[in-house]
């Protein structure tokens, strides 16, 4: 069993409470910045997942494997972060358009739900 | 060794996607290239299926990395068959999107050739991937080009709607990246079939977690009530086409991997009850939503959501006939849901509306049209000798022969939501193809590319029926997937080779 890293673990939460916190919120633009602190809360939980630091995997300078930090995740946490890092400028176009349609960037409610509610409660 | 056709379902298309915006000046060699890369690809994918039932799963390590270490391709007969439904699928929209002309659009150029084979790709490498981080590649990059092709035109609605969508798969996209990294920690590996010999050597709570977690990803991306509420709100604004692709692929992705996951990572030998309650709950809840709806598309959104409920329904049971059920249905609804939206989709170019009661007024629609949507409708709601009866009977014969008052319910809410697709469905014939109406259609004259169109969506519900004409050896084939599924050892033996060689 490996030794969890408490600050670690404590940034992470802390993170992902201020992710969600945002992106519940009605301004599109915090709801961009919600999702970039969850993008960055999940990367470091899955580099948490690797377990403690250790030295550079795969170089051959002559380290004991133990002793090797897991590459793994750090692969992972890069390829996430190259994902995330596009899909954030496609959201952010998203909104930016919003803006210019709208003149605001509030989310708006569906018009439809409210057209079939109102229906629902009047018959 | 035929190992190297894996690769070709996911890297003809990218290739063809990059080639395909090189030469986005001429519409007609993006169109050619779009339908000859379809097209062969759904080949490739069948001799897949072929290959797979008669020898097993075929493996590829990719890059030549040997399995837990490297990334693994597999194709078994559940991921081989739900991709040759799926490309023959994806192939008629593609053809009814040029038909329409939402391939092309108006100057500027949209991407759309480019984004819906990426789409195509990341659809086959889903289903093809044996490791979960690649899953989550997969589901990154057809979820990136879903988001450019709901966003298309970007006009107020899609905007509005784009964006529920948008934030909703990535949140999704999100926790399972979280879910990831979870299990990483737990097991140190990523790959499915490794992690299915150490995840039932967690300790209980730390597979239920892990399990639940991956439940709700997953349940996001097929829609499973409560988890529905993106889906009718969002693909109903994009074009006809688009709706169908979305529809039929994407919740059915999300299906698969919650099937591939839940049997391959947590076996269990009984009824698995919070999966039942949820079956139950999207059943009702989808098609009671669409009941009360007044717009064809949402109207057959949530019939979309409602009828996730039936492979819930045979997951849940994990028996050999409730898997042959649900990989049945996944095949049927593939086909009945995007034939379905595609007949909306010229309905609504027909009468120039799709709200039920304008729809009315309107001079009924072609009976060609009527005839296919009669088909796919009737298919939709389980009348024999149609699809969706073949694959509704082996999900009741599975439930009766379980037994139990949880499963007697649940059966008894499948029944229901069957009569009340019926009624539904009666709805929109209504509106649509009964006479009456005396308001001139909408379409002057002959809409351009209607016979590409009709040809299309005639091939969509042609897939259907074929479904239903080749029931028994396509149940058969099912219910041999739905032994592996539960075996498990088949698929790991494949990718990890001997269990006796593997190091313990």
């Amino acid at each position: 069993m490996r030794a969890l890293d408490l600050t670690t673990a404590l940034v992470v939460g802390g993170l992902f409470a201020v992710g969600f916190h945002l992106l519940l919120q009605r301004s599109l633009m915090r709801l961009l910045f919600g999702f970039l602190v969850l993008g960055h809360s999940t990367n470091l939980l899955v580099l948490m997942a690797a377990g403690p630091p250790g030295d550079p995997p795969i170089t051959g300078e002559g380290h004991a494997p133990e002793t090797f930090a897991d590459p793994l995740p750090q692969a992972m946490a890069l390829t996430a972060i190259v994902i995330t890092f596009g899909v954030t400028v496609l959201l952010l176009a998203l909104v930016y358009r919003s803006w210019r349609i709208q003149g605001h960037d509030e989310v708006r409610d569906d018009v439809e739900d409210r057209r079939v509610g109102e229906e629902v409660l009047e018959s | 060794m035929t190992d190297w056709l894996l690769i070709a379902p996911v890297l003809l298309p990218v290739l063809a996607a990059g080639l395909s915006l090189a030469v986005w000046r001429s519409a007609a060699a993006q169109r050619l290239l779009g339908t000859g890369t379809l097209t062969a690809v759904l080949a490739v994918s069948a001799v897949l299926l072929v290959l797979a039932d008669r020898r097993g799963p075929l493996v590829l390590a990719v890059g030549g990395w040997p399995a837990p270490a490297g990334i693994s391709l597999v194709a078994d007969r559940l991921s081989a068959l739900l991709l040759v439904v799926a490309l023959a699928v994806s192939l008629a929209v593609l053809v009814f999107a040029i038909g329409q002309g939402t391939a092309e659009g108006d100057l500027p150029r949209t991407p759309f050739h480019p984004a819906y084979l990426l789409l195509v790709a990341g659809v086959a490498l889903a289903f093809l991937t044996g490791d979960l981080f690649n899953l989550f590649v997969a589901f990154e990059l057809m979820l990136a080009s879903s988001y450019v092709l709901i966003n298309l035109g970007a006009g107020e609605g899609r905007v509005r709607a784009g964006m529920t969508y948008t934030i909703t798969s990535l949140l999704s996209s999100l926790l399972f990246l979280t879910a990831i990294g979870l299990i990483y920690a737990a097991t140190g590996t990523v790959n499915l079939a490794d992690l299915g010999d150490r995840v039932p050597a967690l300790p209980e709570g730390i597979r239920s977690v892990l399990s639940l977690l991956l439940l709700i990803v997953f349940g996001i991306k097929a829609a499973v009530v409560p988890l529905h509420f993106w889906l009718p709100d969002s693909y109903p604004t994009a074009p006809a086409p688009i709706t169908a692709v979305l529809a039929a692929l994407l919740t059915k992705v999300g299906l698969y991997a919650m099937v591939r996951t839940q049997t391959l990572l947590f076996p269990r030998s009984e009824t698995w009850t919070p999966l039942l309650v949820a079956a139950a709950l999207t059943l009702l809840v989808g098609i009671v939503g669409a009941v009360a709806q007044q717009d064809v598309n949402r109207l057959l959104s949530f019939v979309l959501v409602s009828h996730i409920g039936f492979m819930l329904f045979g997951l849940s049971l994990y028996t050999v006939g409730g898997l042959t059920g649900t990989v049945l249905y996944a095949v049927h609804h593939i086909a009945a849901q995007a034939a379905l939206f595609l007949i909306a989709g010229l309905v609504v170019g027909w009468s120039g509306t799709a709200k039920l009661s304008r729809l009315a007024r309107t001079a009924p629609a072609p009976g060609l049209l009527a005839g296919l949507f009669a088909l796919a409708a009737l298919s939709l709601a389980g009348i024999p000798p149609l699809s969706g009866f073949v694959a509704k009977l082996a999900l009741l014969q599975a439930g009766v022969e379980q037994g139990g008052a949880a499963v007697l319910a649940l059966l008894a809410a499948a029944l229901l939501t069957s009569l009340l697709t019926l009624y539904v469905m009666a709805r929109v014939w209504r509106a649509a193809f009964a006479a009456g109406g005396e308001r001139p259609p909408a379409a002057r004259g002959r809409m351009r590319g209607l016979r590409l169109m009709l040809g299309a969506t005639a091939g969509a519900v042609l897939i259907g029926v074929a479904v239903a004409a080749g029931a028994g050896p396509l149940a058969r084939l099912s219910e041999r997937a739905a032994v592996d599924l539960l075996e498990r050892s088949t698929y790991q033996e494949a990718v990890l080779g001997d269990p006796d060689r593997r190091g313990g």
